[in-house]
């Protein structure tokens, strides 16, 4: 067992369906872990749970943090520690500009560190210097949060702000979803290049070609709620050849 | 902190009476009650020309034989006009030592608003000096507005000073007949604002900063006049971000804007009237009459405002766009929480050739509040090639709260345009979780959404209230989570 992230017997229900069956799974600093499942499977339920989102009953487990008990802290509280989810489906929110969004975002996180906000200036140093990494327009950053932006434009931009944010645990769900080709490898290699021995990354995605670009340490196979097989990255080649009837057979 | 405070109320502030306010309370107050001795002896107490005095008694005889509107959404015990007093000199309310004095909650939301501490004791009722810097601002705006020949300056005034621009103009919008509570005002108003802008000339400034402190002890029944005379501009700020402490429960006041040929008038307004407690108890009952007419070809009236306060507020600027090519804009945003009730809204009587008016109006409504726009759009048979333009939306922000949209549309004229959406929305578990999952407490997150759903409003605010005006959305706001 870790202290970075650690949980155990994991189970959790939507309106009386379970969706999260005995969950184990153990993550520690600076690894990069991988998680591959059918549609409907959970893998976004989890990312909800472990991001704090109201309407789901834990029945049984626990999620530690970094020693904490993570289930007794509210969403911001789990932000403000490091936890960062990339949204499968990010949401608008209409009237507050993007940058100003991220700003806020921001200055949250860094006051949680007892840091004072950051000066406007340098703050748009930041954001220009990631932006362009990520080739995202600058004018894109004054527009309303997500509202009118495309998929792809989206996924982009949750990527902005993982780049922006620097948590210590990244959740990607489906982040490579919706990307054109170009972009597709633009925000591969820059989630990528953030790998470091400090922060640890869980990546849900549907394919093996991410997963060629930022290559994992560990691979899950999430079946119905739960981790059925744990492997290395030909785990993926497996699944990308041969789909998922393996693992659903053994059920 | 402490030390600085220490040193306003012990050395500046021990004696309030040194500073020759409170002389002669006794006679600064007419007896409790409302007939025609009242009036008369407020009218008296300004010296006021017989004239005045008159058109007050008219106004009297008029309230004796009306009743109380009835058709709003707002509820409230019967009002016992008997069991008040009418007039007391401005500076009367009852001061108070010091900042210790004051309800600590006040306070607390004084240092959210980010009030400075002179301003704070000014606005919660403790004895200041009435040296105020922005008092002595406002001398200095006074030189400079006559340089352009723009009178500002307190109702009484007006009527010594230039009583010919008062009897032309008085009553000329709303009439002393118009309503039960502006007929009311019309017969014991007590003070209020009055300002004239020449043919041709742009006020060179905001009329608010200096008002923001001058509107000190504005009182129950406030008269304000604004007159735009041809082609000319201006833009009044009435109101403060911070809650003053008050004791009248009723307010009915009353503003009429004249727009003469070519003129601009923006109006805004940030009210934050006590609102009573989470129980319900208290709060100003907030009933204004506010009218602009569009007397000229090609004027434009616009009305903006933030209405965070008040237990009720029952109140509805219109336009009447009389000129050809008149414009008239409302641009509303009403917040009620707890107890609260809004009925709010406006209306645009279209009577020229190729009038436009533009109604954007946002709701937002949690605690057990109710809140309703109510507006009314008429084109006159007459008024040809006119257009309207009406967006509600309402934004709830629990389930125990109530949102109205009462649109009257009245078009008689076919060649006219009437458009109207509306949306009713409650806030978003997705909007909320997004948010605090980038580290925002739901408080936050709230205010965050909120002000995004009034961006269209704020946008029109003067720019030193907008940022002002958001602050104090997120304070109204509080304790609305859960
Ligand atoms: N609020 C809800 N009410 C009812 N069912 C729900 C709710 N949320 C999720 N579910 C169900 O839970 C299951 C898991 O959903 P989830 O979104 O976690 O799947 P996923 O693995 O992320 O799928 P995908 O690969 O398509 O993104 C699905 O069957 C889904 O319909
Ligand atoms: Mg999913």
């Amino acid at each position: 067992m870790n202290n970075f992230l650690n949980i155990q017997s994991l189970s959790a229900k939507v309106e009386d369906k379970l969706i999260i069956n005995n969950l184990n799974l153990n993550v520690d600093k600076g690894e990069v872990h991988a998680i591959m499942g059918p549609n409907g499977s959970g893998k976004s339920t989890l990312s909800n749970v472990l991001a704090g989102k109201d309407g789901y009953e834990i029945t049984s487990g626990i999620i530690n943090f970094c020693g904490e008990d993570l289930m007794s802290l509210k969403p911001n509280e789990r932000s403000n520690r490091g936890i960062f989810l990339a949204f499968q489906y990010p949401v608008e929110i209409p009237g507050v500009t993007n940058i100003n969004f991220i700003k806020t975002a921001l200055d949250s996180n860094r006051k949680h560190r007892g840091l004072d906000p950051l000066k406007p200036g340098d703050f748009l140093k930041l954001i220009k210097e990631k932006s362009k990494i990520l080739g995202i327009p600058e004018d894109r950053l004054k527009r309303q949060l997500n509202v009118g932006f495309s998929g792809g434009e989206k996924k982009r931009n949750e990527a902005l702000q993982l780049l922006m944010l620097d948590p210590s645990l990244a959740i990607l769900d489906e982040t490579d979803s919706g990307l054109d080709v170009d972009a597709f490898k633009i925000v591969a290699d820059s989630i990528n290049s953030r790998r470091n021995n400090d922060s640890s990354m869980l990546i849900i995605t549907h394919y093996q070609r991410l997963l060629e670009r930022i290559e994992p340490d560990f691979v899950h196979v999430f079946i119905n709620g739960s981790i059925i097989e744990s492997g290395g990255p030909e785990l993926a080649s497996e699944i990308e050849s041969n789909g998922y009837e393996r693992f659903t057979d053994v059920k | 902190m402490s030390e600085s405070q220490d040193k306003l109320s012990e050395k500046d502030f021990k004696d309030p009476y040194e500073f020759g306010f409170e002389t002669d309370i006794e006679s600064d107050f007419a007896p409790k009650g409302l007939n025609e001795d009242t009036v008369r002896f407020i009218s008296n107490k300004k010296n006021e020309p017989k004239w005045l005095l008159d058109w007050r008694l008219d106004a009297y005889k008029r309230w004796l034989t009306m009743s109380e509107p009835d058709w709003s959404s707002v509820r409230y015990p019967p009002i016992d006009y008997q069991d008040s007093y009418y007039y007391s000199a401005p500076k009367d309310s009852e001061k108070l030592d010091s900042l210790d004095d004051v309800d600590p909650k006040l306070l607390e939301t004084y240092n959210k608003l980010g009030i400075p501490l002179k301003e704070q004791e000014w606005l919660a009722g403790v004895a200041v000096d009435a040296v105020f810097d922005s008092v002595s601002v406002g001398t200095t705006f006074k030189e400079r507005l006559k340089e352009d020949g723009v009178i500002f300056c307190s109702f009484s005034e007006a009527v010594k000073d230039y009583p010919e621009l008062i009897k032309k103009y008085l009553g000329s919008v709303v009439p002393t007949t118009d309503n039960y509570f502006s007929t009311l005002n019309s017969a014991v108003f007590s003070d209020g604002s009055f300002v004239y802008i020449p043919p041709g000339v742009r006020c060179p400034m905001e009329l608010s900063t200096y008002f923001r402190i001058n509107a000190a002890g504005t009182g129950q029944f406030e008269r304000t006049l604004v007159i735009a005379d041809k082609d000319s501009y201006v833009s009044y700020l009435e109101g403060c971000t911070a809650p003053m402490r008050d004791e009248h429960q009723l307010h009915a006041a009353v503003v009429e804007l004249v727009a003469l040929e070519g003129a601009e008038i923006k109006y805004s307004t940030v009210q934050n009237w006590y609102p009573g407690d989470e129980e319900g108890r208290g709060g100003v009952y907030n009933f204004v009459t506010k009218r602009g007419d569009c007397r000229g070809d090609n004027s434009k009236i616009s009305w903006t405002q933030v209405e965070t306060g008040s237990a009720i507020t029952w109140k509805y600027p219109s336009c009447i766009l009389r000129g050809n090519n008149s414009s008239g804009e409302f641009y509303s945003i009403a917040v009620s929480n707890n107890y609260q009730q809004v009925d709010s809204g406006t209306k645009m009587i279209h009577l020229g050739n190729n009038t436009s008016s533009r109604i954007i109006s946002k709701g937002i409504s949690t605690g057990k509040s109710s809140n309703t726009y109510r507006g009314l759009v008429s084109i006159h048979p007459k008024s040809r090639n006119s257009r309207n333009f009406t967006q509600c939306d309402s934004l709830l922000l629990n389930d125990n709260c109530s949102a109205n949209t009462i649109p009257y549309i009245e078009s008689k004229n076919s060649e006219s345009i009437v458009e109207h959406e509306a949306t009713s929305s409650k806030i978003s578990e997705e909007q909320l979780f997004y948010c605090q999952q980038r580290g925002l407490d739901e408080e936050e997150a709230i205010s965050l959404i909120v002000n995004g759903f009034c961006k269209d409003v704020l946008q029109k605010l003067p720019m030193e209230f907008a940022v002002e005006a958001q602050k104090l959305l997120s304070v109204s706001l509080e304790g609305s989570v859960g």
